[in-house]
């Protein structure tokens, strides 16, 4: 006679894991970051090391305090996600406590103080972005100049800028594209004239354009690798695109294209990467598309309407917050069930 | 209804792992030392034991009958000497002991003179041949153990018009239905025949997972084209070999949530239960062997085998090559849906299609759970359409009215959820868990509700028989008053009577009337 | 000011006019929330939680009288479901009533028996048989393990026995507290 150890069923290893997930989120920011990185310089990438760093300690002093394992939490990797997002959505050259505060936010307030990773009704990223946005719209609105209008700061520059107090030089800054829009509408300028200036670029602003398709090659790379739903990103791009399509087939010289709208501002980065946050986002399959096509609906009523530029951190956290009804709403029959 | 193939919602392709064990037919195995019978080898009553220590018995001679209509009937798989009635460790999940009949064998194998068999079940009556069915002890052998002679009885009302037999196979390493379609392919579709006649069914499909050409072929070659039989190739996709997922695939209709295959005119049986049915009809022999497939790295030879049950796991294994160093679980069943034991010491029963030897890398790393991170990836497995991550919060808060409300009962435990869950949440022990508490608070609330019938009859008992006792009491006093009552009457009278004496005394005729009087 | 008073006294009035008539317009006859707590207790009639009977304890939650942590057979699954159903929060187990245990059913020892048919009018649910000066046995199946009988007995041949777990009435565990978050 022999003994076993006894387990239970389904025996087979697990096929994933959550870090996996989290380490693939984290590579396909890559050409987004790079791309980043090569039109406004040294401000990314600073950016990127202050958020994570701050994330990692405020994350692990959380854990501490909420007398958790605190080695394996971290390890999962969710927080470098929180931070790079937060890193990349915020100005690169904010000054460190602009991104000190947005990080708590996303970390202490918005992810620990609802119970940790898993238990969070909002994405993270996005309280931190608007806690600041709210409060400090002036520094929000700082952006430099992409590379072909102005050659970046050293990086001395740089870390003076960020860590020294001192103002980025306005040679160097520039309005965003969708600054640049919101302000010459307002000033009575066509869409058609506005097009014509530099920073416009070729379809959604100079450099700009290139992140987000950096953004875009990366979410494409995590749709297919089934990191994230598909129905997110396609309901996000139809909610945005189909109303900016109507709107500019009504008026081309008060509204922007609906390729304009992609491809600006976060659109490419909500779309594949903030709101497919799957704790936050919808789970059933109708509700994922809904949920999309609701946030992306928000962005383009902001952007349009709104007091902001852009609204896709407004569109993701009101649909965080309508995820539970849509769930409820939208289950899926189940096999056998009378339909 | 077209030869169409109508895929289901979800499943995985898994690594099948199957060219372990077909590389030779199934061999009989040689009788072990003891054979230790369980009574309850199925999904019902246990059977009730009608043998006793001492007794000798032949091989498929009754040792245990029936326990009702759901119930099955056991064999003595051996001829030779009972020598005890006596709980033993089964296999189950639990690792509980159960009663068993233990039985030392002669090695003669001398069949008892009840099995008889005919070649002509034709000229039998569909009831008839269903009592013989029920007589063989024969349950569902693909792993359920229901016994069979109640699914081929849908009652009234429910017209059965598809019988599947299921040979996909679907779960990794198994392979004895595969070999047992390849070495039998006749007795298989002669048990369908017989099925189909029971249950007046006006055709028969057969789905095979496409992996198994060999057994397709086979079968397809038997069924000589006949037009009512139909052999399909299904897709290699976990878990088609389920009840539901096999109807939908080769007639794209849905078994009712909560209902049977029954209630749209399928039934389907597995093709080692369609066999068995062959073997009990035609040869008249009970249910007392099956094949078990012998697998894994943790065997040294993995093959197929033909076990007597009662065997105990260590003597298959043993004729399997025994162990290897990798050996490190013990899986009744398959890697996905099977149970693990403790001990190799429980025997083989009528149930029992696979023991899975498998070897560390097989089945480790072991899970690391973390918190869910709702990322669906579960919903989009789950075959039964059903949205495990909900069930999974509500099993593990105990709201059973809620992971009911979810549809708990429609889960079919194929695993699926927890094999994908990036979390690594043993999300399978959670409804296993709120099932069985489900049930035992189903139990308890018939008790309960047996107890409070019980406790007003007690009370009503205690106020009738205390009414009674002050009914006995008042008629005592009663009693009583009136024999004071009549005595005082009695006295009346004597007194009047003596008064008119002493009147007609004085004045004469006055007798009448004292007569009248008294 | 005095209008403000005089209004706001007639809208009171009206108010508690309405109330009032609703009370006994729509009056429930009977008092349905007693049965439905009955229908989560037990049954067992043991009389831990300090009223004589399951009845007597739902018509004492129902009053207000009793909390609804005090039935020990019941145990953590009783308190949940009567918490749900009179929107309370559950709470532990009374410490007052006693602890939680597993389903047990009386014996008794037969050998021990004088017959003396206490113990069978201690029982609340008739479950034990026999007759005066013969012996008596439990009837297991309908046991509900109160232990009423157990004190009563003058010769001390009661003893509670745990219920055997068979393959029927096995249940999965809860799965194990590995989860990362608690």
């Amino acid at each position: 006679m022999r003994e076993f150890p006894v387990a239970t069923s389904p025996h087979l290893p697990p096929r994933a894991s959550v870090p996996a997930l989290m380490y693939r989120v984290l590579a396909a920011l890559a050409p987004g970051a790079a791309l980043a990185t090569w039109q406004f310089g040294w401000g990314v990438p600073l950016q990127l090391a202050l958020a994570c760093l701050l994330a990692v300690a405020a994350e692990a002093a959380m854990l501490a305090l909420r007398r958790r394992p605190v080695g394996r939490a971290l390890a999962d990797g969710s927080v470098l996600v929180t931070a790079a997002l937060l890193a990349l959505a915020l100005p690169p050259y904010a000054p460190w406590w602009l991104t000190a505060v947005a990080v708590l936010a996303a970390v202490v307030l918005a992810k620990h103080l609802y119970g940790g990773l898993g238990y969070n009704p909002f994405n993270p990223a996005m309280v931190g972005y608007v806690v600041v946005l709210v409060a400090f719209p002036r520094e929000l609105g700082h952006w430099p100049a992409p590379a072909a209008l102005a050659a970046g700061p050293d990086l001395a520059t740089a870390l003076s800028v960020v860590f020294g107090g001192s103002p980025l030089p306005d040679a160097l800054t520039a309005a965003t594209p969708l600054d640049h829009v919101r302000t010459g509408l307002s000033m009575n300028r066509t869409l058609a004239e506005l097009r014509a200036d530099p920073v416009m670029g070729r379809i959604a602003g100079t450099g700009w354009e290139w992140v987000a398709l950096g953004y875009l090659a990366g979410g494409l790379w995590l749709v297919w690798k089934r990191v994230a739903d598909w129905r997110i990103p396609l309901g996000f791009a139809a909610g945005l695109a189909l109303p900016a399509l109507l709107a500019w087939g009504v008026d081309p010289d008060a509204y922007p294209s609906p390729l304009f709208h992609l491809l600006s501002g976060g659109a490419m980065l909500g779309a594949f990467f903030i709101a497919t946050d799957p704790v936050t986002a919808s789970t059933t399959p109708r509700g994922r598309l809904l949920f999309g096509a609701g946030a992306g609906l928000v962005t383009f009523l902001v952007r349009g309407f709104g007091g902001y530029p852009d609204g896709v951190a407004f569109g993701v956290l009101l649909m965080n917050m309508a995820a539970p009804t849509l769930d409820q709403l939208t289950r899926p029959r189940v096999f056998g069930e009378r339909r | 209804m077209s030869a169409r193939i109508h895929p289901f919602h979800g499943g995985l392709v898994l690594d099948g792992r199957k060219a372990l064990s077909t590389r030779t037919p199934p061999a009989p195995v040689p009788l072990p030392e003891r054979l230790v019978v369980p009574l309850h080898q199925h999904i019902g009553a246990a059977a009730e034991p009608v043998v006793e220590p001492g007794q000798r018995v032949l091989k498929g001679e009754p040792i245990a009958r029936a326990a009702g209509y759901v119930s099955a009937a056991v064999h003595a798989p051996a001829s030779g000497t009972v020598v005890a009635v006596e709980a033993h460790p089964v296999p189950h999940p639990s690792g509980l002991s159960a009663p068993c009949v233990v039985i030392e064998p002669d090695g003669e194998e001398r069949w008892h003179e009840g099995c008889r068999g005919t070649a002509d079940w034709q000229a039998l009556a569909p009831e008839a041949l269903r009592a013989r069915v029920r007589a063989a002890g024969i349950v569902g052998m693909g792993g359920a153990g229901f016994p069979t002679h109640v699914k081929l009885n849908p009652g009234p009302g429910r017209a059965i018009h598809t019988l599947v037999v299921n040979g996909a196979e679907c779960e990794p390493y198994i392979t004895c239905d595969d070999m047992l379609m390849r070495t039998r392919p006749q007795a298989v579709l002669e048990g369908a025949r017989i099925m189909q006649r029971i249950l007046g069914a006006r055709r028969v499909l057969v789905g095979i997972e496409e992996d198994k050409p060999e057994a397709l072929a086979a079968l397809r070659e038997a069924a000589g084209g006949a037009p009512d039989l139909e052999v399909r190739a299904v897709p290699v996709r976990y878990p088609s070999g389920g009840e539901r997922q096999l109807i939908h695939l080769l007639t794209g209709l849905e078994v009712p949530s909560e209902g049977l295959p029954a209630d749209i005119g399928v039934v389907c049986q597995n093709v080692g239960t369609a066999a068995a049915v062959r073997d009990a009809v035609v040869e008249g022999k009970p249910l007392v062997s099956r094949i078990v497939t012998v697998t894994g790295g943790g065997v040294a030879g993995p093959r197929n085998l033909e076990v007597p049950v009662g065997t105990p796991f260590s003597h298959v294994i043993a004729h399997a090559g025994g162990y290897t160093d990798e050996a490190a679980r013990l899986i009744v069943g398959g890697p996905m849906m099977g149970f693990a034991v403790r001990s190799d010491a429980v025997p083989v029963t009528k149930t029992v299609n696979c023991l899975l030897v498998a070897a560390r890398e097989e089945v480790e790393p072991a899970r690391d759970p973390r918190p869910c991170v709702r990322c669906g990836a579960c919903a989009e497995v789950c075959p039964a359409r059903l949205l495990p991550q909900q069930l999974y919060w509500y099993a593990r808060a105990k709201d059973f009215d809620r992971v009911q409300d979810y549809k708990l009962f429609d889960c079919i435990e194929c695993g699926c959820c927890a094999l994908v869950c990036p979390s690594q949440l043993p999300l399978v022990d959670y409804y296993r868990y709120a099932k069985s508490e489900i049930w035992a608070l189903e139990r308890e609330r018939e008790r309960a509700e047996r107890a409070r019938r019980r406790h007003e009859a007690h009370v009503a008992r205690l106020e009738r028989e205390r009414a009674e006792r002050e009914a006995r009491s008042r008629a005592r006093r009663r009693r009583a008053t009136d024999r004071e009552a009549r005595q005082a009457a009695v006295a009346e009278a004597l007194e009047r009577a003596r008064a008119r004496r002493t009147v007609q005394a004085e004045g004469g005729h006055a007798e009448g009337d004292g007569a009248e009087d008294a | 000011m005095i209008p403000a008073v005089v209004v706001l006294a007639a809208i009171a009035a009206v108010a508690g006019a309405l109330l009032g008539y609703a009370a006994v317009r729509f009056r429930v006859e009977g008092d349905p929330v007693v049965d439905q707590i009955e229908s989560l207790l037990p049954q067992t009639q043991c009389g831990q939680c300090g009223y004589p009977g399951c009845r007597p304890y739902a018509e004492a939650i129902a009053r207000g009288e009793a909390d609804i942590n005090r039935c020990v057979p019941g145990g953590e699954h009783t308190i949940r479901a009567l918490a749900d159903l009179l929107g309370r929060e559950p709470k532990p187990l009374d410490p007052e009533v006693g602890e939680e245990k597993a389903p047990a059913v009386a014996v008794i020892d037969e050998e021990l028996c004088i017959g003396c048919t206490k113990c069978i009018q201690a029982c609340p649910v008739d479950a034990i048989v026999g007759a005066a000066k013969q012996m008596h046995t439990v009837i297991a199946e309908e046991c509900t393990g109160c232990e009423l009988c157990v004190p009563v007995c003058p010769v001390d041949c009661i003893h509670m026995e745990p219920v055997p777990v068979d393959l029927e009435t096995w249940r999965w565990p809860y799965p194990g507290a590995a989860e990362a978050h608690a």
